[in-house]
C-alpha cells in the first residue's frame, strides 16, 4: 500500500506545484472561499511586516494569527510554498496512517465479533473484507493559507490518538485548540477512544488526560508570551475567533446574518451561534460512544460547517475521511441530491461574487443564499452519513433484512 | 616629429637617445647622467615651437589629480618619491641619490569608485605605464620591463605617434549617471595618430588594425576603407605633438563589435602584474559584463616627462569604466562591497606599481550622511575632475594598514537607509483609521510611487450612508518638507504684507 500512496503524494505534489507557479494561485488566494480573515498567507506577511517596523501585528484589525505562527513565519517566509506543501504531505500521510490503524482494529474487531457469532446470518455481506479496506486521501489545493497547518495538526492528532498514544494526543489537541478554539470538542471522542484502547477508571483517565492538555496548553500560551511580551494577541486572536467583528463574506454562516441583525440581539446571537458549534459533542458522543472515530469525524464536519470562518481548507479535511465509510454506500440516500447541490453551490460561488463585487448587479443576499444551500447539502452529507452508519450498526446487530413481528418487510426509520 | 626638425637637431637628437640606451641598458642611472642627457636636449626644447607648449597645460591638467594628491599626502604620509613625467615642486630628478638605479619606467594604479544618483556605482580603473624610451628611432628596443611588449612592437614598426583604442559595451546615461572620466561610444573605437615618417598611411592603418585585432582578439579587422575616416578638425593629438597634418590620423569604428571575455583576456595580459596582483585582481569578467555599461580601452600617446620637457616618455593608459546597476526597485540602495561587484577584495598591491590607490568619491556626501563607507579612512584628497573640484576617500594599497588584520581590503559602502522612519498605525475597524507616515529622502528629478494595498469589510446595515452608491471618500495625504522652525517663526518678516509673508 505504500507504493500507490508515495505515487499519489508525488503526483499531488507536482500538481500543486504546478498550480503554484501559474496564474492560478493568485486568483485563488484572493478567494474568500479559500482564504478567511483567520487564515490568509497575506495577512501574515503584513504581520511580520508591523513585526518589522516595530509596531505591534496585533494593533491593527489585519492579523489574528497566533505569535507561534509569527515565529514559525519569521524563519520560513521565503519557503512558504514548501511549508504548506509538506504539512499538507504530513496530513495525507498522518490520514492515511490513521485509517490503515483503524482498519486494522475494526477488522479485528469484526473477525472476533464473526468467531463469537455475534452477528446475525443474513449479514455477512455487510462484513467488511480487506481488500475494501484501503485509504487514500486526496487533498490539493493550492491555496495559501495557514489552513493548511491546522490541518496537519489536527491529523497528527488523529494519528496519536489511533496509536493510542495518550501524551502526543494531549500535545496535539492543545496545539489545535490554541490555533483555533473549536478543535476542543474532539476531546471527547479521544478520551473514549483512549479508553477503549487502554481501560482504566474513567474519572483517573480524565484527569490524567486534562493535566497533560492543560500543561501543554499552558506551555504554548507561555512561550506566545514570552516571544511577544505582551498579551494582547489573546483579544485579538481568540476574541476575533468568538466575537466575530470582522464581516468578511465567507462560506459559513456568521457574516451576513451579523451584518444584517440588530445590534440589541448581537451578544445573543453570538452565543447561540458558538454554542451551536459545541453543543453537538454531548449527544454525538453519547450516541457514538462505541464508534470514536466516527465520532471525530462527525465533530469535523460539525465544526467545519459551523465554525465563524470557514474555509474549504476545513472542508477538504472532513472530506478526506469520506472514503473511510465507503462500505456505507448502499444506505445513503441522498447523495445524488448532496452531491449535485455541492457541484451546483461550487460553481456558483464565483459567479454571484463576481455579480456582486464586480458587476454590481447582485447584492450580498445572492451570495449568502448560496452559502446557505452549501451549508444545507453539507448537513445533509453528515447527517446522511450518520444515518447510515448506524444503520448499519443496527443491521449488523439486528440482521440485514428485518422483518416485522407479523412477518412483513420492515424499514427503519431514523429517530 | 624629427622630420621638421633641422638635420643639426635631429643628429644631436641621435646622439642624445644613445646616450639614453646606453644607460638603460648599463642599469647604472645617475643623476648626474640625466643631467648631461637633458643639458644636450635643452636647446631643442627651447626651439621648440609654441605649440609644444601648448601641449603643456593639458598635460598638466590631466595629471594634477596625481600631483595634488601628492601633496596632500605630503602632509600626512612619508613623501615617496614617484618617478612621473608631471611637474613636481620637489622635483625628484634633482634630488634623489640613490645607490638603487632608478628604472625608466613606472606603473601606477587607481580606481576610483563613484557612487552615482540613482543608486548605481561607477568604478573606474586605470593603469598608467610611463616609459622614457624612444620607439621611433632605427634602435630596436628589447628589452620590456612594465610596457608590454606587443604594443611596444606596433609603436615601433607602425611608426605610431599616439593611439587610442576603446571597446564598450552598453550606453552611457548622462541624464542619470551624469559625465563619465572618458567618454567613450558603443562598439570599438580606434583612432591613430601616425608618425611624419609613414609614407602610405593607409597601407599602415591596414597593417596596424590586423594586428590590433590579433593582439585584442577583437574583429578589427573589419575596419577598412568602409569605416575609415580621417577627421580634419575633431582631434587633437593628445599627447606632444609638433603639428597636426590630419593626413596622419584615421579614425574608425565598428559600433556592432561586442566586447566579451576574450577581449578583456589580452586587456590583462598587458598589464605588468597581469591578473594576478594589486587592481586587477578585481577584473573579473563574470561581474564585469554583467553591468549597465563596460568600457576597456588602450591609451598610448608620447608625453613630457617633466616640466621643462627635456625627454619624451612614452605613456601607455589602460582604463576600464563600468557602471554597476546593484539596484533592486522597491528597496532602496542597497549595501556595496568591492565583494559584490567585483566577487573578489583586494588583498595586496601590484609589487611593481610604485603607486597603488583607490579613491571613493564622497563629493555628494561629505559628512557622511547618505552614505557611509566603511573601512573608515582619514586620507582625503581633492582633485579637479571635468572641471568640478571633487573630495575622496583615498585607500592606499602600498600601505599594510589598509588591508588592516584580515589581509584584505573589502570596501562597503553602506548608503543609510533614506525613508528611515516610517510610523505606521494600522486601523481598528469602527475605533480607529490608518496612520501612515514616512520620512522620505526624495532623490532630484525623480518621481516617487507611493502604493498600499487594501482589502474592503463588509458593513453592516446600520453603517450604511444613505447615498452607499457614492462610494467612499478617501481624504487627501498630507506632504510636509521639513523647514528649520527659525524660518517658519520669523515673525519680523510679517510686519508689512503679512499675506506675503506667509507665503
Amino acid at each position: 500500500m505504500a507504493a500507490p500512496m508515495t505515487l499519489l503524494l508525488i503526483v499531488a505534489v507536482t500538481i500543486r506545484a504546478v498550480l503554484y507557479r501559474s496564474g492560478v494561485a493568485d486568483l485563488v488566494s484572493e478567494r474568500v472561499e479559500v482564504v478567511s480573515p483567520l487564515t490568509a498567507w497575506k495577512r501574515v506577511v503584513e504581520g511580520l511586516a508591523l513585526l518589522d517596523l516595530g509596531v505591534s501585528p496585533y494593533s491593527g484589525d489585519v492579523f489574528h494569527e497566533t505569535p507561534l505562527i509569527i515565529y514559525l513565519f519569521h524563519f520560513l517566509v521565503d519557503y512558504a510554498e514548501i511549508t504548506f506543501m509538506l504539512a499538507d504531505v504530513i496530513t495525507a500521510v498522518a490520514l492515511y496512517m490513521a485509517v490503515k490503524d483503524y482498519n486494522k482494529q475494526v477488522f479485528r474487531k469484526q473477525k472476533y465479533a464473526l468467531e463469537a457469532d455475534r452477528y446475525p446470518l443474513d449479514c455477512l455481506e455487510l462484513i467488511r473484507s480487506p481488500g475494501e479496506m484501503y485509504y487514500i486521501p486526496l487533498k490539493v489545493y493550492p491555496s495559501c493559507s495557514t489552513c493548511g497547518l491546522n490541518n496537519a495538526v489536527i491529523a497528527l492528532f488523529i494519528l496519536s490518538t489511533v496509536k493510542g498514544n495518550m501524551l502526543l494526543s494531549a500535545i496535539f489537541l492543545s496545539l489545535a485548540t490554541y490555533q483555533s478554539i473549536y478543535p476542543l470538542t474532539l476531546s471527547a471522542a479521544a478520551l473514549l477512544y483512549l479508553m477503549q484502547v487502554s481501560p482504566a477508571t474513567f474519572w483517573w483517565f480524565v484527569a490524567q488526560y486534562a493535566f497533560m492538555y492543560l500543561g501543554s496548553l499552558l506551555v504554548l500560551v507561555g512561550l506566545s508570551f514570552f516571544l511577544l511580551g505582551f498579551w494582547d494577541y489573546l483579544p485579538s486572536v481568540y476574541g476575533f475567533i468568538l466575537s466575530v467583528p470582522d464581516l468578511t463574506p465567507n462560506i459559513g454562516l456568521f457574516w451576513d446574518f451579523f451584518a444584517e441583525m440588530f445590534e440589541h440581539f448581537r451578544l445573543f446571537f453570538l452565543c447561540v451561534f458558538q454554542i451551536n458549534v459545541f453543543f453537538y459533542t454531548l449527544p454525538l458522543s453519547i450516541k457514538l460512544k462505541e464508534h470514536p472515530v466516527f465520532l471525530i469525524f462527525m465533530q469535523l464536519a460539525v465544526i467545519s460547517i459551523f465554525k465563524s470562518y470557514p474555509t474549504v481548507g476545513d472542508i477538504s479535511l472532513y472530506l478526506a475521511f469520506l472514503p473511510v465509510w465507503s462500505h456505507l454506500h448502499r444506505f445513503l440516500r441522498n447523495i445524488f441530491l448532496v452531491s449535485c447541490v455541492l457541484l451546483a453551490c461550487s460553481a456558483l460561488f464565483p459567479v454571484l461574487w463576481h455579480l456582486w463585487i464586480y458587476a454590481g448587479s447582485a447584492n450580498s443576499n445572492f451570495y449568502y443564499a448560496i452559502t446557505l444551500l452549501f451549508n444545507v447539502a453539507q448537513i445533509l452529507l453528515v447527517s446522511d452519513y450518520f444515518y447510515a452508519f448506524l444503520r448499519r450498526e443496527h443491521h449488523l446487530s439486528y440482521g440485514l433484512y428485518l422483518k416485522r413481528k407479523d412477518g412483513s418487510e420492515a424499514t427503519l426509520v431514523l429517530k | 616629429m624629427a622630420a621638421h626638425r633641422c638635420s643639426r637637431s635631429a643628429l644631436l637628437l641621435v646622439l642624445c637617445s644613445l646616450c639614453l640606451f646606453s644607460i638603460a641598458e648599463s642599469q647604472e642611472t645617475t643623476p648626474a647622467g640625466d643631467h648631461r642627457a637633458t643639458g644636450v636636449d635643452n636647446p631643442q626644447s627651447v626651439t621648440g615651437s609654441t605649440e609644444q607648449m601648448a601641449e603643456q597645460p593639458t598635460v598638466v591638467e590631466e595629471e594634477e589629480e596625481e600631483e595634488e594628491d601628492r601633496r596632500w599626502e605630503a602632509t600626512r604620509d612619508e613623501v615617496e618619491t614617484e618617478n612621473t613625467s608631471a611637474p613636481d615642486t620637489s622635483a625628484p630628478t634633482f634630488e634623489v641619490h640613490s645607490s638603487v638605479p632608478k628604472p625608466k619606467d613606472d606603473f601606477q594604479e587607481e580606481l576610483v569608485i563613484r557612487p552615482l544618483h540613482s543608486g548605481d556605482i561607477y568604478a573606474s580603473f586605470q593603469f598608467r605605464t610611463l616609459w622614457e624610451t624612444d620607439f621611433t628611432t632605427g634602435n630596436k628596443v628589447s628589452h620590456y620591463r612594465l610596457f608590454p611588449k606587443s604594443l611596444g612592437q606596433v609603436i615601433s614598426k607602425f611608426s605610431v605617434r599616439e593611439l587610442h583604442i576603446s571597446f564598450t559595451q552598453g550606453y552611457w546615461r548622462t541624464m542619470q549617471w551624469g559625465q563619465p572620466f572618458l567618454p567613450s561610444p558603443p562598439g570599438a573605437e580606434l583612432w591613430v595618430w601616425f608618425q611624419d615618417s609613414v609614407t602610405d598611411v593607409d597601407e599602415t592603418w591596414k597593417e596596424l588594425t590586423n594586428v590590433l585585432s590579433g593582439i585584442f582578439c577583437a574583429s578589427l579587422n573589419f575596419i577598412d576603407s568602409t569605416n575609415t575616416v580621417q577627421p580634419s578638425a575633431s582631434f587633437k593629438p593628445l599627447g606632444i605633438g609638433n603639428v597636426t597634418d590630419h593626413r596622419f590620423l584615421r579614425y574608425a569604428t565598428l559600433p556592432r563589435e561586442i566586447v566579451c571575455t576574450e577581449n578583456l583576456t589580452p586587456w590583462k595580459k598587458l598589464l605588468p602584474c597581469g591578473s594576478k596582483a594589486g587592481l586587477a585582481v578585481l577584473l573579473k569578467s563574470e561581474k564585469l559584463f554583467h553591468s549597465s555599461f563596460h568600457s576597456q580601452a588602450v591609451h598610448i600617446r608620447p608625453v613630457c616627462k617633466d616640466w621643462q620637457c627635456k625627454t619624451k616618455s612614452w605613456e601607455l593608459r589602460q582604463t576600464l569604466n563600468v557602471v554597476f546597476d546593484l539596484h533592486t526597485p522597491g528597496q532602496g540602495k542597497q549595501e556595496w562591497s568591492l565583494f559584490k561587484m567585483f566577487s573578489r577584495t583586494l588583498t595586496e598591491a601590484c609589487p611593481l606599481a610604485s603607486s597603488s590607490k583607490i579613491y571613493v568619491d564622497i563629493t555628494d556626501d561629505p559628512q557622511g550622511e547618505q552614505f557611509e563607507v566603511s573601512p573608515a579612512t582619514h586620507l582625503l584628497s581633492q582633485a579637479m575632475v571635468l572641471g568640478d573640484r571633487r573630495t575622496f576617500s583615498l585607500y592606499d594599497l602600498t600601505q599594510q594598514i589598509t588591508f588592516g588584520t584580515v589581509r584584505s581590503l573589502n570596501l562597503h559602502i553602506r548608503w543609510k537607509s533614506s525613508e528611515g522612519y516610517i510610523h505606521y498605525q494600522p486601523s481598528k475597524d469602527r475605533v480607529r483609521p490608518h496612520l501612515l507616515e514616512m520620512l522620505v529622502q526624495l532623490p532630484p528629478n525623480s518621481v516617487t510611487e507611493v502604493t498600499v494595498q487594501f482589502e474592503r469589510a463588509l458593513l453592516k446595515w446600520t453603517e450604511y450612508t444613505p447615498d452607499p452608491n457614492h462610494g467612499f471618500y478617501v481624504g487627501s495625504s498630507v506632504i510636509s518638507s521639513l523647514v528649520p522652525s527659525i524660518v517658519a517663526m520669523d515673525t519680523n518678516s510679517t510686519r508689512e504684507q503679512p499675506l506675503f509673508s506667509s507665503l
